[in-house]
């Protein structure tokens, strides 16, 4: 529907003059600036924890535009790659940095991820009407490991191509279809040329693509629904307080006053990452892996591989699972029916089922090989987090007003994931693998009690207004 | 609480100690001097005449070395030996399947070895560094030929005329009542064109041209960093003087 067409007056600025000129014919632009960034009115009390979107954001710019460049001068070719990569690095001019960038931002994208679900975690920012908002920043998740994952396999170094081989492998304990499925993933019997090129076309086009819809799916649905805020007050809220205009008290238009905080932080970010890039850009091993400075042999089997840092947490789960974990697993199962029956307040046909159940998957659990298992463990943990919203069964949102003792729980929650991370990077070891296990059951414990837990406790009142000190 | 914490970082510290206790003997410290000319063409020649025979250094240009001072006459009358232009890779002319045969294994390719290289022990420069230099004559293999930092390696020692024959001693100490074997030193055979001291140099230049070598930008890395940290500094202070004014009245 076409809209009424502005006039303006002849005296007007010629700058105004080019403002109402495209206003009468793009006015969508000047829709979204408004409810995007001049109207859009976030919570004032923000505190660090809420940089990491924006550097996100940043981020992805980053490895978008760096990654143009590299596909300039990349070759997807098994015999090419390797020396297509020092190509850029030494015979580009100012390739090494724009490799470094990329290759810095992949680590740096990790870290700013982690921090930002964090900092959902802590806050409930995933709880009603936010679900969607998390559930689209978990796929965000997913698709940036299914990215990192390919991309870590163009180099065709000795890490890239026995990584891609080890977790290529995995899908091949799947029970019937495994060893297809795997063959599917890598278009050969073993990782090559085949498996390079396909990796090449969903590590440039296929994933980033997803990744820039669920972003602005991400986004709009954040805008839609208004930011949380560390105290977990609504502030839109039918109730909440409102100046004359109608916009809420405890808010403040996102532009100018959070672009200007973005600015500030954003080039205090830069200091680190270029820091990183230009003098440590291997970061001592973890960012570049040394034995990815040797070209892929397939007849050479490194003594030790391990995945980039950002996937360790998830690696140590999954070398956690031995045939002997499997009993301690076999025994939670047994004993979440036990309690299941004996607790829950069913009609016996349903206690029979989980009786049944229970008794299924034990059978699965003894006679399926513990390597399927471990990878069900390892994509358990991370499509847990899609079901945050609904294990969360706390009266408030906020750390701040959640019994202390929550508090502890979640600091114990993050050192157990640095300690996964930690091992991951270890060769295997019998104590590594004690702890890792322990671990792991922790790391799936907090999130499958947390209907439970969540509500134990004395929770502290909830003001009404956000708290916030004037700078 | 404290006990879990404790076990937990004893369960660590184990895992990490076990880490340190494979491969061969420690690493030295390699001389990092990758800004000295004179060292880097004195490397850059070593490396040509010795080294580019079997191994090549496919992803580097011999007119990169420009980078080091030489100019490209220079490199021709004295670093080409496999071609004739300056603007070629360094390529072994050693045939691969004879490589295979002479030595079980092609020579790897040098460019990014000292890159490759880097573990817990140290720099890649430290592992080559202590590698060039613990070559031993032993009869046992095929070559005559044995390193400590590399055990059962399949090249011979090529620098032995600079070096000269060695062997290393060892003390035999009670370790909880076991007999164990420690490296005490070196017994010189014959000797070397250098003494010990200038091959320890030689192969300190050497190391040293095979770092700038595996990343040639690294230096200008460096220059160029420290500019664009100045400038994020300053920006970074303007950023900061911004976001305060606006938040002023912010109540």
């Amino acid at each position: 529907m076409a809209r009424e067409f502005k006039d303006i007056s002849p005296n007007a600025s010629a700058g105004e003059k080019v403002t109402n000129w495209f206003e009468n014919r793009f006015p969508t632009a000047f829709d979204a600036y408004k409810v995007h960034m001049s109207e859009y009115y976030a919570p004032k009390n923000f505190n660090f924890w809420y940089i990491f979107g924006a550097l996100a954001t940043l981020v992805l710019v980053i490895q978008i535009v760096t990654g143009i460049f590299l596909v300039m001068h990349y070759k997807p070719d098994a015999a090419l790659a390797f020396g297509s990569v020092e190509y850029i690095m030494r015979d580009v001019p100012w390739g090494w940095l724009i490799r470094y960038m990329h290759s810095t931002g992949a680590s740096a994208f990790f870290v700013v991820v982690y921090l930002h679900m964090f900092r959902g975690l802590i806050y409930g920012s995933y709880r009603k009407p936010r679900e969607l908002v998390w559930l689209f920043g978990c796929a965000i998740f997913l698709c940036l490991m299914a990215e990192a994952f390919m991309g870590y396999l163009l180099p065709w170094g000795q890490m890239s191509y026995w990584g891609a081989q080890v977790i290529v492998n995995l899908f091949a304990a799947v029970p019937l279809v495994g060893p297809d499925l795997a063959l599917l993933i890598r278009g050969d019997f073993v990782v090559g040329d085949a498996t390079l090129n396909r990796f090449f076309a969903f590590h440039v086009i296929a994933v980033p693509l997803v990744l820039l819809g669920l972003v602005a799916a991400h986004l709009l649905a954040l805008h839609d629904v208004g930011s949380n805020n560390p105290d977990g007050v609504e502030i839109k809220a039918p109730n909440a307080p409102r100046d004359a205009n109608g916009h809420p008290l405890d808010g403040i238009p996102f532009h100018p006053y959070y672009t200007v905080h973005d600015i500030f932080m954003v080039s205090v970010f830069l200091m680190v990452f270029t820091a990183i890039v230009f003098f440590a850009p291997e970061f001592g091993g973890y960012f570049l892996e040394y034995n990815n400075f040797i070209p892929a042999d397939p007849l050479k089997t490194p003594a030790h591989i391990a995945p980039v840092w950002y996937f360790t947490p998830f690696y140590s789960m999954l070398r956690a699972i031995t045939s002997e974990m499997m009993y301690a697993l076999i025994a939670c199962v047994i004993g979440a029916a036990a309690f299941g029956v004996v607790k829950a307040k069913l009609p016996n046909i349903f206690k029979g089922a989980i009786v049944g159940a229970a008794v299924v998957v034990s059978a699965a659990m003894l006679s399926i090989d513990a390597k399927f298992w471990g990878v069900v463990v390892m994509g358990g943990a991370v499509v847990i987090l899609f079901f945050l919203p609904w294990l969360d069964n706390s009266p408030v949102k906020s750390i701040r007003y959640r019994p202390d003792w929550h508090k502890y729980l979640y600091g114990i929650f993050v050192i157990n994931f640095v300690v996964l991370a930690y091992l991951g990077v270890q060769p295997p070891s019998p104590i590594g693998e004690r702890v890792s296990q322990v671990g792991t059951l922790f790391y799936f414990g907090f999130f499958l009690l947390m209907p439970w837990w969540s509500t134990v406790g004395e929770s502290k009142p909830v003001p009404p207004r956000v708290t916030f000190v004037a700078h | 609480m404290k006990k879990i914490i404790l076990t937990l970082a004893l369960a660590l510290g184990v895992v990490s100690g076990a880490q340190a206790a494979g491969g061969g003997i420690a690493w030295d410290k390699a001389p990092s001097k990758t800004n000295d000319l004179v060292s880097l063409q004195n490397g850059a020649k070593v490396f040509v005449n010795y080294c580019l025979n079997c191994h090549s250094a496919a992803f580097m240009r011999f007119n990169r070395l420009k980078d080091i001072g030489l100019t490209d006459q220079q490199i021709k009358d004295n670093l080409l030996f496999t071609t004739d232009k300056v603007g070629e890779t360094m390529k072994a002319s050693i045939d691969p399947r004879q490589a295979k045969e002479w030595f079980g294994a092609n020579p790897p390719d040098l460019t990014v070895i000292a890159r490759s290289r880097a573990g817990a022990g140290g720099t890649g420069a430290d592992y080559l560094y202590t590698y060039l230099r613990t070559y031993y004559a032993d009869d046992t293999k095929a070559t005559g030929w044995n390193n400590l930092a590399f055990p059962n390696v399949g090249m011979p020692h090529v620098l032995w005329e600079l070096q000269g024959k060695r062997v290393p001693v060892y003390d035999t100490i009670q370790n909880h009542g076991h007999d164990e074997q420690v490296f005490k030193g070196w017994q010189q055979i014959t000797p070397g064109t250098m003494t010990p001291a200038e091959y320890d140099q030689t192969i300190g230049d050497l190391v040293n041209y095979l770092q700038w070598m595996a990343e040639p930008a690294q230096n200008t890395r460096i220059r160029v960093g420290v500019w664009v940290l100045l400038f994020l500094s300053v920006l970074t202070l303007f950023a900061w003087r911004l976001n305060a004014a606006f938040w002023k009245d912010v109540k």
